[in-house]
């Protein structure tokens, strides 16, 4: 598969050079190759996505092209997708055929990008190595005895091994940008609210947000243009005017004032990825940025503040999976009740389970002031900390992750560990602050190292223009594994 | 603060998860180690902060009062694990 960014693909397509039919067909083939050693997919239909991609040069011929009709993208298996399985990455949902169309999943067939299929991921979007999906773990292009990162890990990796062009994703606490940073391509999780949740399977309603993940920050912005916009069928959507993200692109970086949050700095941080983070802020600097020293002191609360909060909000929404409107049910069971607890005893999976349990445990009776409300005011005092730093800069930086993959199986044993995976990535989900991971460098063992950009409210032009010429000065987001 | 393989049992009966012996004593110690995460909320001074619900300040809508859906009835039962004549089938809950 030729290295091509979407921009390209999308020309070559206006001026007729290839077909979204070969294009699809050139994708599809490599996935039938490579799946099976990644399992990036659980389900592909080539039918229905050369179908789609017929639709799409159809639309090209008669002149009615968007920008990027004809590109192909997958689709994590947390959007509702009309006639295709959609299973959250559960047994829960191991049979359920979705009756309709994620609003994120409409804007890109209006736009007529065919659907390559459904990415893995961690079961209900619980996890940060794609180790709890019911459909097997994913593994890291770059070395695949390593996690790719989740939950978005099978549209991270399949970005990774180029088996699609792009991929969405969504990001409750880390979901889109720790899989970037492990695979080595660029994520990007919207300002809560410009992304519609309609049809895409809720985990945590207050923090879940989709967003694009793609080799670079341009195929980013493109894409964002693709899936953002008001949608009546979410209440939390946001009514704004359109934005063109690409419109900052090319402005250069003299005066950006990058922010240098020092608790990202701190210990625990692994000594390879500072390095190569510290390399970055360097090379930003030669283009014409500043850097401002600050601090967002309850940052360290924010695991426990998502621990409580994320399970609280999932307990609630995993309420609706008991076996009676569709997905599993139980083969054997005496009452009503039976049928809920075995139902939902033999579909969900060990971390799902774990979870409700604790959101079931702090919105119980006696402990809803200790736990909920203290996690919802310190959440408070998070977002407060950002509010204050941005007086001060226009982007925050920092890693995305305190390590590179880790090893499949080192911490699926531990909850606890593998919760510490997402210290830099929570706090944006809890304030509800735009983010982003890009690649940066590699480690000693060639594994990919992310670089994390925090913006302020609606800044993603502005951070899309910061990672866009970052990547004009380097090239670690066209490196690709060459293993596979 | 500590979970005893009871509480975890209790727990599990409200959120509708059949749960063994067994399995509560081995969720009881991962629980816990994740509530020990989780207490360290418990020092800070939070008085006078208002809780933050939602990232934005949102509110309920309203739209006009007419139907807006289509009947779907027939394509979102077929995917239910059992229906008879339109109806959703569970246990007989009313003797």
């Amino acid at each position: 598969m030729p290295e091509t960014s979407l921009s390209a693909l999308a020309a070559q397509l206006a001026a007729k050079q290839i077909s979204s039919r070969e294009l699809a067909q050139a994708y599809l083939d490599r996935i039938a190759a490579l799946n099976p050693s990644i399992n990036a997919f659980i389900t592909v239909d080539a039918e229905k996505t050369l179908a789609e991609a017929a639709a799409a040069d159809a639309l090209i011929a008669a002149g009615q092209a968007g920008p990027l009709t004809g590109v192909p993208i997958a689709h994590k298996d947390i959007f509702c997708t009309d006639g295709w399985l959609t299973t959250c990455g559960s047994k829960m949902l191991h049979n359920f055929i979705a009756p309709y169309d994620a609003h994120v999943i409409q804007r890109f067939k209006a736009a007529g990008m065919p659907s390559l299929g459904k990415t893995n991921m961690d079961e209900f979007a619980m996890g940060s190595s794609n180790e709890t999906s019911y459909f097997g773990a994913v593994k890291n292009p770059w070395n695949t005895a390593y996690v790719p990162g989740g939950s978005s890990g099978g549209a991270a990796a399949c970005v990774a091994a180029r088996m699609a062009p792009a991929a969405t994703g969504t990001d409750t606490g880390g979901s889109i940008r720790q899989p970037a940073a492990l695979c080595g391509i660029t994520g990007l999780k919207p300002t809560y609210g410009l992304v519609s949740r309609f049809g895409m399977i809720a985990f945590a309603s207050s923090l879940d947000q989709a967003g694009p993940m793609a080799p670079s920050a341009e195929d980013c912005a493109l894409l964002l243009n693709v899936m953002t916009g008001f949608d009546p069928n979410d209440s939390t959507s946001l009514d704004r005017e359109k934005e063109d993200y690409a419109r900052d692109l090319d402005k250069p970086l003299a005066g950006l004032r990058v922010g240098l949050p020092r608790e990202f700095f701190a210990a625990g941080l692994n000594s390879e990825v500072a390095a190569a983070v510290e390399a970055a802020v360097t090379e930003l600097k030669k283009l014409g940025a500043t850097t401002v020293d600050i601090s967002l002191a309850n940052s360290r609360l924010a695991i426990p503040v998502y621990y409580v909060l994320a399970p609280a909000e999932a307990s609630s929404n995993l309420s609706r999976f008991d076996g009676v409107r569709y997905g599993y049910r139980a083969p054997e069971y005496g009452n009503l009740d039976d049928m809920y607890s075995k139902t939902r005893a033999q579909g969900f999976g060990a971390e799902v389970k774990r979870r409700i349990l604790i959101g079931a445990y702090v919105l119980s009776h006696g402990y809803y002031d200790a736990y909920y409300l203290q996690a919802q005011k310190i959440r408070r005092l998070i977002a407060d900390d950002f509010n204050a730093a941005f007086k001060t800069c226009d982007v925050i930086l920092g890693p995305t992750a305190p390590g590179t993959a880790f090893k499949l199986g080192e911490k699926s044993g531990d909850p606890v560990e593998m919760y510490l995976n997402d210290l830099y990535t929570i706090p944006a989900n809890l304030a509800g602050l735009p983010g982003m991971s890009l690649p940066c460098g590699f480690d000693a063992q060639g594994l990919p190292i992310g670089l994390q950009l925090v913006g302020n409210y609606f800044s993603e032009a502005k951070m899309l223009n910061v990672a866009h010429q970052y990547q004009r000065a380097t090239d670690w987001h066209s490196r690709m594994p060459t293993n596979l | 603060m500590s979970l005893t393989p009871d509480d975890v049992k209790r727990i599990a009966r409200l959120a509708r998860i059949e749960t063994s012996d067994a399995e509560a004593q081995a969720t009881q110690a991962q629980l816990n180690s994740i509530f020990d995460l989780i207490a360290a909320m418990q020092a800070v001074d939070t008085r006078g902060v208002s809780p933050m619900a939602h990232a934005q300040e949102v509110y309920q809508r309203l739209r006009d009062d007419v139907v807006t859906e289509t009947d779907r009835h027939a394509a979102f039962q077929a995917i239910a694990p059992a229906v008879e004549n339109g109806l959703y089938l569970v246990p007989k809950v009313i003797e």
